[in-house]
């Protein structure tokens, strides 16, 4: 790999993030801006309040000072790596972002995994026998899970194996009740299994479609067309030829899904009642904790450009197609 | 090139073809604009042989479906292909089945472009192909002699496709061919815009192939490069053949040549009169009753419009012409 | 001989080709989508009245999708709800439309409208498409019109992305090029020469961008956010059915979500299928 022309690329994704998260930062605050929200109201909830410290407390959170400045004193503290206190957890966002960041990493990661390996194999098997009954059945299968909410799936779901079956806990990331340094290594994982299957299920279903007309649009390219003319054939042909070429664009589509995974973590959190970030955004949004909320959106904004930057390097640095059409110009 | 890929090609007596495609045709069901289904007829009752130890010339212009000859012959078209009519190799039918068997080892293809290769595997990967441990070894050996023989580096079985010269790349695309002891070599469109140079360079390998004992059919629109090289010349238009010549019958005005299609073509070339004919082709999706050639034709009568002249024996070449006896 | 047979008069309806097996399959999902919003709107209030009497009722002939917590009939209120989304969708998916033209036809006048525009869809796409419709919704102040300008607000890029390629490929037509030697305007090509080109993706577009409207306004409406509790829309319907999940009344949730898929469903078929009509290389699988 030609580590000068990858760190050229690199500076150069990296004053566009940075482009990227000014006017992220920007639009996302005239945005909140404009909502009737009170934030005096949202901290102190439904209790009647002296309308001394009312006054107090508009002036901490700045209920009367112009936007614009307003904006300036956020953004200054981002700076300085203050995100502000959240409302309703009542601590620094930063702590809040980070821990609930990380348990949805593991439920985004192991979902993200399961979805790719499973939609791949999916795939392909449906690219082979395209056209036969198992074809129909993997098709009509991946349309159901396109076409079905997410939220709903969750639902059933928590409906069939926790609630009548009783296999997985109906909820939360952890057991009640026990603290946290007693929480075992399975207890984790017990909580993590259902909420991962029902994420990855959409990404199964886009990611088997994509192969499946991907590797049908190989096995009717020139070159497997040659290669079948030299003998090759069945599986081996498939292998030599069709996985190869399609594998590349399979795992760029994976990783250009950040933002789908992102959106439907949203939705599976909530209904199994995940304490990770998305869980955290719902409830930043319907109580206007709007630090936390404002947080959140860059946070997600990075995490999208993370994988649509590890797509182009794929694309840029890994096919050798592309590293010879830059060689020739 | 010593032994191995040039063994069991032993020269057969011309008396009988190796290879014989009687009356195919071949149609695609497609479906236009509002999903109404159309057949399209690409080939239409097309006969020819290919002898051991000759080079026999498909010419005829771009994008005519000559391609899709070679795939029949391989049988290697795609699902929505209707093929009809017979073909033998060696004395046996060739059904499905047994091209699958024979392709890639009696039968081989040499294709035109590099987008016949895999861009994401190795030269040699591709041209050993896919084979078990034991006989990884002989194979290597084998892709070694060959590409000393055709003056490739050693460092080409490492490259990928789009890194190849063009000059190199018809030569790893002339190996794959010769790597199987092979017994028909059907080269689709191997001379693309090369200059006198490469054109004979690349035409040598198929004399050499031919010599060897070969039956080499080579599929091209350059009349003039196959006039060089071939024993016989196929005159394919409209998705059928018109005439097989032999080479030696294109002299002076084409006074021995035997459809009026095929003398044109000849007077058409630059050292002769260099005077084209007009028209076109006809259309793919057209229904003609009469002969391919009617409208074109300078010799027409009556009959000509009403159905197609049948193939016949004449001078030692056959014709489709109705004014020939 | 290899002679492949076509498959094109197998299957359900022999006899049919498949040009007249797509227009029936698209007029009967038609048929299903319109006659669920015209019912929708005659469902009067007493068949959604509180009746304690036949609370929680399992699934039976005379409540197909059993009742609720409040007596009322899940079958109403479900098609109810299916009436609401496909009105939102609609309402939404109109709006997206109306963007995504003017956007795509601003962005073939020129080089600098044109990474405008280009630039505005990477902005819209690199928030989580979720989050984004949940800030907007905020930033509207929340409620029904919230949800929807949000809806309407997110879902314009991918056929704004369409038409500035389709648009690129027929800029490259001679008669374009002729009509700017004669003087035209940019903007007068832009509307009397790409225009009617883009018609059928216009079209085409809508119909795609349905179901993701859909859902979305589901999804976002089940996490509280968007339509009061009191309407009968299916992301309500679903977000309350939780509470009763343990309770083991499961056809609260199942009926009303089921019903969904089957719409959005519906609406990627009849998709899929002008698709293939508009482009009949899609047709040879």
């Amino acid at each position: 790999m030609n580590y000068r022309k990858l760190g050229i690329f690199m500076g150069k994704k990296t004053i566009k993030l940075v482009f990227l998260l000014i006017v992220v930062c920007i639009a996302s605050f005239w945005i909140v801006e404009q909502s009737p929200i009170d934030p005096v109201r949202a901290y102190i909830g439904e209790m009647s309040i002296q309308p001394e410290q009312k006054a107090k407390l508009e002036e901490y959170w700045g209920v009367n000072t112009p936007a614009h400045e307003k904006f300036l004193n956020w953004a200054e503290n981002i700076l300085k790596g203050d995100l502000g206190t959240s409302l309703i957890y009542r601590m620094p966002v930063t702590d809040v972002v980070k821990e609930r960041f990380a348990a949805s990493l593991l439920l985004m990661a192991s979902s993200w995994l399961l979805s790719g390996v499973l939609g791949f194999i999916l795939g392909i098997v449906a690219g082979m026998t395209n056209g036969t009954l198992i074809d129909k059945a993997i098709k009509v299968y991946c349309y159901i899970l396109l076409a079905a909410p997410t939220f709903w799936l969750a639902l059933i779901f928590l409906l069939i194996f926790a609630v009548n079956l009783g296999w997985f806990p109906v909820g939360l990331s952890v057991p009640i009740g026990v603290a946290s340094e007693d929480v075992t290594f399975f207890d984790r994982i017990h909580h993590l299994i259902l909420p991962t299957i029902t994420l990855s299920l959409l990404g199964v279903a886009s990611i088997a479609m994509f192969t499946r007309e991907k590797l049908i649009e190989v096995m009717s390219s020139d070159y497997v067309l040659f290669a079948k003319a030299r003998g090759e054939k069945g599986f081996d042909l498939v292998k030599r030829h069709g996985i190869r070429n399609v594998a590349l664009p399979a795992i760029t589509l994976q990783f250009l899904g950040f933002s789908e995974l992102f959106g439907g973590a949203v939705l599976v959190e909530q209904v199994f009642s995940y304490p990770g970030i998305g869980q955290a955004a719902v409830a930043a949004g319907l109580r206007s904790d709007v630090p936390l909320l404002l947080a959140i959106v860059i946070v997600s904004a990075v995490f999208v450009y993370s994988g649509n930057l590890i797509a182009d390097i794929i694309y840029e640095f890994v096919d050798p197609r592309i590293k010879q059409q830059e060689m020739k110009t | 090139m010593t032994n191995t890929s040039q063994i069991n090609v032993e020269k057969r007596g011309k008396t009988e073809a190796l290879l014989k495609v009687k009356d195919i045709s071949l149609s695609f069901t497609q479906y236009a604009s509002g999903l109404r289904q159309t057949d399209l007829k690409v080939i239409s009752n097309l006969s020819m042989e290919a002898y051991s130890g000759e080079i026999l010339a498909v010419v005829g212009s771009s994008g005519s479906g000559k391609s899709l000859l070679a795939h029949a012959i391989l049988g290697i078209l795609p699902s929505n292909a209707k093929l009809s009519g017979a073909m033998e190799y060696d004395g046996h039918d060739l059904t499905q089945k047994k091209k699958e068997e024979l392709r890639g080892k009696d039968i081989v293809l040499i294709p035109q472009s590099t987008t016949y290769l895999d861009p994401l595997m190795r030269i040699s990967s591709q041209i050993i192909g896919s084979v078990d441990a034991k006989n990884a070894d002989s194979r290597m050996k084998l892709q070694r002699e060959i590409f000393r023989k055709y003056d490739l580096k050693p460092e080409v079985e490492r490259m990928f496709p789009h890194e190849l010269s063009g000059g190199m790349l018809r030569r790893v695309l002339v190996s794959t061919a010769v790597m199987r002891s092979s017994k028909i070599v059907i080269a689709d469109e191997p001379t693309p815009g090369l200059d006198e140079n490469n054109l004979n360079e690349t035409l040598s390998y198929f004399k050499d192939m031919a010599n060897r004992g070969y039956a080499v059919i080579l599929i091209t629109h350059d009349i003039e490069a196959a006039l060089k090289i071939s024993d016989k010349i196929a005159i394919f238009y409209a998705g059928t053949i018109l005439e097989i010549a032999n080479t030696d019958d294109f002299t002076g005005e084409g006074e021995k040549l035997r459809h009026p299609y095929t003398r044109a073509l000849w007077n058409a070339l630059p050292q002769n009169k260099f005077r084209a004919i007009k028209g076109h082709q006809p259309m793919q999706d057209e229904v003609l009753e009469g002969c391919f050639f009617y409208e074109r034709c300078s010799t027409r009568n009556e009959v000509c419009s009403k159905c197609v002249p049948d193939l016949k024996i004449c001078n030692g070449g056959m014709v489709r012409c109705n004014n020939v006896s | 001989m290899s002679t492949t047979v076509v498959t094109v008069n197998r299957g359900l309806f022999n006899g049919f080709n498949l040009r007249q097996k797509t227009i029936l399959l698209i007029s009967c999902l038609s048929m299903l989508l319109i006659s669920i919003v015209v019912s929708s709107t005659f469902i009067d209030d007493s068949a959604l009245s509180t009746d304690f009497g036949s609370k929680n009722l399992a699934p039976s002939l005379e409540h197909p999708f059993g009742t609720d917590w409040m007596g009322r009939d899940m079958f109403i209120r479900t098609l109810g709800g299916l009436g609401l989304s496909i009105v939102i969708g609609a309402l939404a998916s109109s709006i997206s439309t109306v963007l995504s033209v003017i956007l795509g036809l601003l962005s073939s006048i020129g080089k600098i409208e044109d990474s405008i525009v280009s630039w505005l869809v990477d902005l819209f796409l690199s928030i989580p498409h979720l989050l984004l419709i949940i800030l907007i919704s905020i930033g509207l102040g929340g409620g029904a019109t919230g949800v929807i300008i949000a809806v309407a607000l997110t879902h314009w890029t991918s056929l704004t992305r369409v038409v500035r390629a389709e648009i690129k490929q027929i800029k490259t037509q001679e008669y374009i090029h002729i009509s700017r030697n004669f003087g035209r305007s940019r903007w007068w090509i832009a509307k009397n020469h790409i225009l009617p080109h883009l018609v059928p993706q216009f079209v085409l577009g809508t119909i795609v961008m349905f179901p993701h409207a859909i859902l979305h306004e589901a999804s976002v409406t089940f996490l509280g956010f968007g339509l009061s509790p009191h309407q009968p829309a299916i992301g309500i319907i679903l977000s309350e059915s939780m509470k009763y999940l343990s309770a083991g009344y499961w056809w609260l949730a199942f009926f009303p979500g089921l019903s969904l898929l089957i719409v959005i469903l519906a609406f990627d078929l009849i998709g899929e299928n002008i698709g293939k009509i508009l482009d009949p290389k899609r047709a040879h699988e």
